[in-house]
């Protein structure tokens, strides 16, 4: 199995944003994460993958601290969020097809509720930076019920860079996009992770999506990471010709794959 | 440390949602001026037939307006957390830097902001329509109402403490709760009037203190200053009580994955 840490913890450098060390959750007998190591660096978009029921939203919860880990440390910016909730969370943001906002409060609403909840400074420029950053002004007073998936979407991202966050979770952030609209999100995504001290971590079942945006995927299967790498050159490095193979050889054949890396 | 823009975010949350719902700004005060409304003319014929000199306008209907402040108050704190149950916000709500005394907070004064304009309500129709004068209560008003305040506080967060830990369906728990609390609370009856083990559960609740006193009042003598205390403390002592018991739940969610994963109810 390759992990990206094999030796000893090390002090967290300055240049990761988030810093996963050991983590583990188990349900009773249920191992969901088992022992998972990783960093995401700052400026860097790293492709969490795998087949459904792999652990990545639960790994995703546990950085968000809405889950606790059953072992292991999550360190952002070299901050423990089991120690410090309320500082790590105010430079962190995240958005998840599974977590729509409040459908009953319109777009400007929630908006302001989470900035307010995020404590962000000039809220209204805010907003209104953000309304025209990701088309949906014209959805300002629109519930967010009524809004089409793709609409919702790009305010679930709105309100996830609403605090400038240091690290950015995405759960599948294009997956109820067409493809021009998934293309022109994708780009703003990069170009906000472009910007300095930010890092994201990043799922999605789309490869073409994955390999075109990530400067470095992770899979994993079981609870384990199984793999590490350029998303570039990772499927030849394994005798696949694309990373739709590769995902597809770990989704079915995760033992072929974990004695070739060990 | 507690951020006041993260309470007051709770409480704005709730003025958008009130304020674009006629369903959500009409019981605020309609159930409360029913009840009040009701018992005007309970009361009024009853002064009608009882014999001459007996006036139940201060005793029955201060009583109905008092006991309905205080569910007013509890149901304040437990629809403003409610809100997050129903539009299945847990998730996006508890991944951001708000804390549960932050978040406690906000409940408190959302359910301050709603109570109040049942109690305006109630007061302006018992005063006007019935000719209830809260003189007659004097200054001992204001422990009265900070005791049902303060207790109707305390139940709104069991409340929600029991519907994070039950599942969206254990709404059911809270509705009945001031229901099934009064007979033992001696709204309307003095304590005395209840067998032996009521007695002692009433000695529990600080509103039984509220109405012993009104009583005491109305009959012409004190209000039991010792009472009142005695029901302040209890109040303030079920308000941490139930905070620290809310804080356990979250906590147990966080640990299971409940909140993670809330409509499930259960993770067995």
């Amino acid at each position: 199995m390759i992990t990206e840490h094999s030796g000893p913890l090390q002090a967290p450098s300055a240049t990761k944003v988030l810093s996963v060390v050991d983590l583990c959750k188990a349900y009773g007998d249920t191992v969901a994460v088992d022992g998972v190591s990783f960093d995401v660096g700052r400026n860097e978009i790293v492709g969490l993958l795998g087949p459904n029921g792999a652990g990545k939203t639960t790994i995703i919860n546990m950085v968000l601290g809405i889950l606790e880990p059953t072992a292991g440390t999550v360190l952002i910016e070299g901050m423990d969020i089991a120690r410090h909730r309320g500082r790590v969370l105010e430079r962190t943001n995240f958005t998840a097809v599974y977590a729509p906002l409040p459908g009953n409060l319109t777009v400007y609403q929630n908006l302001r509720f989470f900035g307010m909840l995020y404590g962000v400074n000039d809220l209204a420029r805010k907003i209104d930076e953000l309304l025209q950053q990701f088309g949906i002004a014209e959805f300002r007073n629109t519930k967010c019920g009524v809004l089409s998936s793709g609409e919702q979407t790009r305010v679930g991202l709105a309100k996830a860079m609403l605090n400038q966050p240091h690290l950015l979770l995405l759960d599948e952030p294009t997956a109820s996009l067409d493809p021009a609209s998934a293309r022109d999100i994708r780009t703003k995504i990069c170009a906000f992770a472009g910007q300095e001290a930010v890092g994201v971590l990043w799922t999605s079942h789309n490869m073409v999506e994955v390999e075109k945006v990530c400067d470095r995927v992770l899979f994993l299967s079981h609870g384990k990471i199984l793999l590490a790498g350029n998303p570039k050159t990772l499927p030849r490095e394994y005798g696949k010709e694309t990373l739709e193979d590769l995902f597809i050889t770990v989704a079915r054949e995760p033992l072929t794959l974990e004695s070739n890396g060990t | 440390m507690m951020h006041l823009h993260r309470i007051a975010a709770i409480l704005l949350r709730q003025f958008y949602l009130i304020r674009g719902s006629p369903a959500r700004l009409l019981p605020l005060f309609v159930w409360a001026a029913v009840d009040i409304v009701l018992w005007g003319f309970i009361t009024r014929y009853l002064n009608a037939i009882a014999p001459s000199g007996l006036d139940f306008v201060p005793s029955l209907l201060g009583a109905v307006l008092f006991w309905d402040f205080f569910t007013r108050v509890m149901f304040g704190v437990t629809t403003t957390f409610l809100e997050d149950v129903w539009s299945r916000n847990f998730l996006n709500l508890f991944a951001t830097p708000l804390s549960i005394s932050e978040y406690l907070g906000g409940l408190v004064l959302s359910s301050i902001a709603t109570s109040s304009v049942g109690l305006v309500v109630m007061l302006i129709l018992a005063t006007v329509a019935f000719g209830l004068s809260f003189f007659i209560y004097g200054l001992m008003l204001i422990p009265f109402l900070l005791v049902l305040f303060l207790f109707g506080i305390a139940l709104g967060v069991l409340a929600c403490a029991l519907v994070l830990r039950y599942g969206p369906a254990a709404e059911w728990f809270v509705w009945p709760i001031p229901a099934v609390l009064s007979p033992f609370a001696a709204v309307f009856y003095p304590l005395s009037t209840l067998p032996k083990w009521m007695q002692y559960v009433a000695h529990l609740l600080p509103p039984s203190y509220v109405f012993e006193s009104m009583r005491a009042i109305l009959a012409g003598g004190p209000a039991s200053g010792t009472g009142l205390l005695w029901g302040i403390s209890l109040s303030a002592m079920y308000i941490l009580l139930t905070g620290w018991f809310f804080t356990r739940i979250y906590r147990h969610a966080v640990r299971t994955g409940l909140i993670a994963r809330y409509s499930a109810e259960t993770l067995s």
